[in-house]
């Protein structure tokens, strides 16, 4: 018996070293494991055996086993590994042909600048609102202490629908809704849409795009301008912003102010870019006027608060060195695939 | 603003610093310079030579050969120019040195021009007598100098002298802006108090002396402002024996640095006390006005006048007139007449310094079409204390300048002025508002600089009338800020109630819109919300269109901008055709603007502003796409329930076959089509064209970032195709609205998986096959489920007239 096992393994392990294929060890398998197979049919006389040579069979029928099927399944293993290696060498490719890409559309480049000053402004608490786009006459202009006869109101700026309607010149007309709603505290960001009578050229367009800034609080100070915006500046531009501000006039902030900031392609050492300044101007700001904070029904003895505006065209252009502002409102697509 | 700065160091003499330093201060201090020029740049080494002897050129007609005394010696020098005589002073450029142009008077090069010692027709030349265009300037700032030739100086100067010294070339202009609310700055004073208080310097104003050589201007003059409202003052002061000629040259070199042509010593004075004072005179020849009587009063409506420009002006009754006892002599503030203008024969001169309505002659200036000097001043509203001084200024200048005689007193037109302001001081409310820590004293000092003075006793500050701008503790503070600087001012962050950032709802359904149109390929537009009416035709709307009803702006920048948009597809189409004549290839755009719908016309209300989410695309992808894009946003925006497409859309500009309204729980949410081939023709879309706008203020109310989740079904699901031949103009929304009413609730999903007309069916029938899949959520479905509600579908289908294909 023991012999016939010899044999048995010796015969089913000359014929796993002969196989060439996963399917010929397949039928090695079968042959001697299978259950009309050969090791089977040797249980299968077991009957003849005598009843107490019967186990110490089964225990060298089940080595044998063991000792076949360990053998058979690393050839198994080895063989597929071998065809693996055939298949991967066959399936090379030429990683430099074309890629296929899902053609996503881009947006806007000033919608980048826009989302862009929104993610800093809501990281520091401010609510996003909006306003009308055709305004009323008092929250465009006298609500900001701008009155009847002042210049700023002159015809040549201002598209009018009548003599109290008009198409919005600035979205600070959105700070007297906000403060109008009487709650305070206020830290708000206003982007929308502006107007004012330009022809379209290069640099000018009839319609274009601002965002407002309103804070409002018990002590909000000069200072507290400063470093809001000059954080804004560094989160927009690069942390080696700096920033300059320049006493300047608007009939709604007293202190006022325009903000600089060191050039974004020399670093304030002056270029081409920045005509050799190493500075840009980008933003209009100050304290809210306490007349200003009285018409909407603020208290300037309660409050105090700062207001800014950006141009957000302005903020494309330069950071994407747009050179004319026509490109914006065209819409081709070779332009706008560029951001 | 331009000015000299040697004239503001008339005023602040201890003034040291370098151009780029002054630029830098005055900027940071709240007067910004735009920028300046040197008038002596790319002038080196230019003498005053004297011209000692003249030879003719022995091989050359045209030249002449000069010795020119230099000082230290005398040279030779060839020159062609035609109008040196022995015995003239000249500017010399020495062999090495430079002028700043040639001597045609056209651009100047960047690096100026080289001179160097050579020979012209083999005659030494050592240098190069000068035009005043070489020395960079023109004649209207040295109207003595010859129109074409050499620079010649009248006057007596040094021989061997730096003679663009000599010339007052010395000098630097600077360009300032002036801000609106600082009236007292456009002028030479106002900028020159600044420049002393930004540095710290002394100020000494130029001293006004009240002159008089006998007389009483009551005897020459008498003056009536009719209406005080739009003349609050009127000074008039009267010269005799005036003797025109020129003005003295630094008068002169002044003024034209200005960007003021010197014309004589009576016009020059009154645009030098102009400059200097910020206040516009005028000068009359008193012969020429009647009853010697000055009457100030409106104009009627259609009056027509004369300017001393010789041009003709319209006028009405909103506008000033200076009038004698007969006749209009002047437009108040903006230029007088050509009946009473100064000539060169003048002897009597009646002088008037007044103060008008800034706001009515900002108007009148439109409405006669004329915008001066004079009139741009008084628009600002100048300070009436200012007319009084800038008036005996100038009498002053004229007995100075041996001009003429003064006659003693000045008529004085007044109504109440204005008084100076008051207002506590009050340091640690400015502290409070700037976040700063300034000193008491330091901010008394700032104050006294601008000229505003503290009254110790009251505690007050007392403001001078010329700053009309300082009304407010809050305009104080911005007066310490100036002048302490705000660059030393802290950087803080307000520290107030935490609030908490946000981007409402609206917005975030708009940035949900942004990000599924570009994931669907479509890049965004923007395009501008006013278009031409013309838009409407283009577009077919009917002529009842409701559309058409459009907000008109009544100032418009021309009929292509002049009325508000209705509906957002022209600005959509009009990209289209520019990518599409651009050669552009399959181009997607999208864009998010609002259109204007007039509640009421001419508006009383603010109109309705309607959010659009407009898609345009060509080229590759059909009206499919476009509903693909459609259901892409509304499944990311929460709009899970079924979307209809009402074919009955009724869009003149859209393919009559080929548009359907989008419908959601009954409300039209916006619509899609094809363009209609004749839009496309009239945008030049040459191509076919799809598109699709929806009225985000209809999307918003049904969308919602909420989502529950559903269980992953635990049972299987079983599958059926059905596959029937339809009447032809049976939509396949009508057959998945049987499918979806009576597949019950076990009917999970259900696909078109087959569309097919032609050859193996029959005309006016399609074929359609549809897979539907059943599933329950509590157990596995029996033969028994699925039968029965195949059955209920298959019966409503039949009832349509489709019939089933074994």
């Amino acid at each position: 018996m023991r012999e016939k096992l010899e044999q048995i393994k010796a015969e089913a392990l000359r014929q796993i070293e002969a196989s060439d294929a996963l399917e010929k060890l397949n039928e090695v398998r079968v042959n001697y494991l299978g259950k009309k197979g050969e090791l089977t049919a040797v249980l299968k006389g077991m009957k003849d055996v005598a009843a107490e040579e019967r186990p110490k069979v089964g225990q060298l029928v089940n080595e044998t086993r063991a000792e076949i099927e360990k053998v058979l399944d690393e050839s198994i293993r080895k063989m597929e590994q071998r065809v693996r290696d055939a298949k991967l060498k066959t399936e090379v490719i030429d990683v430099t042909l074309p890629a296929k890409k899902n053609s996503v559309g881009h947006r806007h480049p000033s919608t980048i600048a826009l989302e862009e000053v929104e993610r800093i402004f809501i990281g520091m608490g401010y609510e996003v609102v909006e306003g009308p786009e055709v305004e009323r006459d008092y929250y465009n202009f006298e609500a900001l202490n701008i009155p009847a006869d002042h210049p700023a109101k002159d015809e040549q700026d201002t598209f009018y629908i009548t003599g109290d309607i008009l198409l919005r010149t600035q979205t600070s007309s959105t700070q007297v809704h906000e403060m109008e709603k009487g709650k305070l505290p206020i830290r708000m960001i206003a982007p929308g849409r502006v107007f004012r009578s330009d022809e379209v050229d290069a640099t000018h367009s009839p319609s274009f795009h601002q965002i407002e800034g309103l804070v409002i609080d018990r002590n909000i100070t000069f200072a507290d301008l400063k470093g809001t915006l000059a954080e804004f500046a560094r989160e927009l531009f690069g942390k080696e912003t700096k920033v300059k501000f320049r006493p300047h006039h608007f009939p709604f902030t007293e202190p006022s102010a325009e903000m600089d900031v060191t050039c974004f392609k020399c670093g304030g050492k002056g270029c081409r870019f920045c005509k050799g300044e190493g500075w840009i101007e980008i933003l209009g700001c100050g304290m809210v006027h306490p007349h200003v904070l009285e018409m909407s029904g603020i208290d300037p003895e309660k409050y105090s608060g700062f207001a800014f505006g950006v141009g957000l065209e302005r903020i494309a252009l330069l950071k994407y060195e747009i050179d004319d502002m026509r490109l914006l409102y065209e819409n081709d697509i070779r332009f706008l695939k560029q951001f | 603003m331009n000015t000299a700065l040697s004239w503001i160091k008339a005023y602040v003499p201890d003034l040291d610093c370098t151009d780029q330093e002054y630029m830098d201060a005055m900027t940071l201090s709240g007067t910004k310079v735009e920028g300046y020029s040197r008038r002596d740049h790319n002038l080196e080494k230019i003498v005053v030579g004297q011209i000692e002897k003249i030879e003719r050129h022995p091989d050359a007609d045209k030249l002449i050969v000069c010795q020119v005394n230099i000082g230290s010696e005398v040279i030779q020098i060839v020159t062609g120019a035609p109008n040196v005589k022995e015995g003239d002073k000249v500017p010399v450029v020495l062999d090495g040195g430079k002028v700043a142009g040639g001597h045609d008077g056209g651009p100047l090069p960047e690096e100026g021009i080289r001179i160097r010692a050579g020979k012209l027709r083999g005659v030494p030349s050592n240098g190069m007598m000068c035009s005043i265009e070489e020395l960079g300037s023109d004649r209207m700032m040295y109207p003595e100098a010859p129109e074409m030739g050499i620079y010649i100086f009248e006057e007596d100067v040094e021989t061997g002298s730096d003679a663009i010294e000599a010339l007052g070339l010395h000098d630097t202009v600077f360009e300032y802006e002036v801000t609106s609310n600082r009236v007292d700055c456009y002028s030479v004073i106002g900028i020159a108090r600044e420049a002393a208080a930004t540095f710290r310097k002394p100020f000494y104003p130029p001293q006004v002396v009240v002159t008089g050589n006998g007389g009483n201007v009551e005897e020459y003059i008498s003056v009536e402002v009719e209406d005080e409202e739009l003349c609050p003052r009127y000074c008039a002061r009267v010269c005799t024996n005036i003797q025109i000629g020129p003005s003295p040259k630094w008068m002169q070199r002044r003024l034209a640095a200005s960007g003021i042509r010197p014309i004589n010593n009576l016009v020059d004075i009154t645009n030098y006390v102009m400059e200097e004072f910020g206040q516009p005179m005028h000068a009359y020849d008193l012969d020429t006005i009647a009853g010697h009587k000055i009457i100030v009063r409106r104009a009627k409506d259609g009056d027509v006048f004369r300017t001393l420009d010789g041009q003709e002006r319209n006028l009405d009754a909103d506008v000033l007139m200076i009038c004698d006892a007969e006749k209009e002599v002047g437009i108040a503030g903006i230029m007088g007449g050509e009946n009473s203008m100064i000539t060169d024969e003048v002897k009597t001169v009646l002088f008037e310094a007044a103060s008008f309505n800034g706001a009515n002659i900002r108007k009148s200036a439109k409405r006669v079409g004329l915008r001066t000097d004079a009139s741009g001043k008084f628009e600002k509203g100048l300070d009436p204390h200012n007319a009084e001084a800038a008036i005996n200024r100038a009498c002053q200048l004229i007995e100075e300048l041996g001009c003429g005689e003064v006659v003693n007193g000045m008529v004085d037109v007044c109504g109440k002025l204005r008084t100076e302001t008051e207002l506590p001081f009050e340091p640690d409310q400015y502290n409070k508002l700037l976040g700063t820590d300034v000193s008491r004293e330091e901010m008394l000092e700032i104050f006294n600089m601008i000229e505003v003075r503290y009254d110790a006793d009251a505690d007050k500050l007392i403001i001078p009338t010329f700053r009309q701008d300082l009304l407010r503790q809050c305009d104080m503070a911005e007066e310490v800020a100036r002048f302490y600087g705000y660059d030393k001012i802290p950087s803080t962050l307000p520290n107030g109630e935490a609030t908490t950032g946000k981007l409402p709802f609206k917005l975030r359904i708009e940035q949900k819109a942004r990000d599924i149109a570009e994931y669907c390929g479509f890049s965004q537009g923007m395009c501008y919300s006013f278009e031409s009416p013309k838009v409407f035709d283009k577009l077919l709307l009917a002529a009842d269109d409701p559309a058409r009803r459009a907000i008109s702006i009544a100032n418009p920048l021309g009929e292509d901008f002049s009325v508000m948009r209705t509906v957002s597809l022209n600005g959509m189409l009009l990209s289209l055709a520019t990518n599409y004549n651009r050669r552009n290839k399959d181009v997607r755009l999208y864009e998010l603007g609002n259109i204007y719908i007039p509640k009421d016309l001419p508006l009383t209300e603010l109109p309705d502003e309607r959010m659009q989410f407009t898609l345009g695309m060509y080229g590759e992808g059909d009206f499919f796409t476009m509903k693909g894009v459609i259901e892409e946003f509304f499944e990311s925006i929460g709009l899970h329930k079924k979307i209809l497409y009402d074919p009955n859309a009724g869009k003149n500009f859209l393919h009559p076959g080929r548009q359907a309204n989008v419908i959601y729980e009954g409300c039209i949410l916006g619509y899609l089509g094809e363009v209609h081939p004749e839009v496309c023709d009239n945008y030049d879309l040459k191509t076919r064209a799809y598109v699709a706008v929806l009225d985000m203020p209809s999307v918003i109310p049904h969308a919602t970032f909420d989502r529950k989740y559903e269980g992953i079904a635990k049972y299987p699901a079983v599958m059926r195709d059905i596959s029937m031949v339809v009447p032809r103009q049976i939509m396949v929304g009508q057959i998945e609205e049987v499918i979806a009413q009576r597949g019950g609730k076990i009917l999970e999903d259900y696909q078109l998986f087959d569309i097919y007309e032609g050859n193996q069916i029959r005309e006016g029938y399609k074929s359609v096959a549809y897979s539907i899949t059943f599933r329950a959520k509590d157990r596995t479905l029996e033969e028994a489920d699925i039968t029965a509600a195949m059955k209920k579908i298959l019966n409503g289908l039949e009832g349509m007239g489709i019939e089933l294909r074994s």
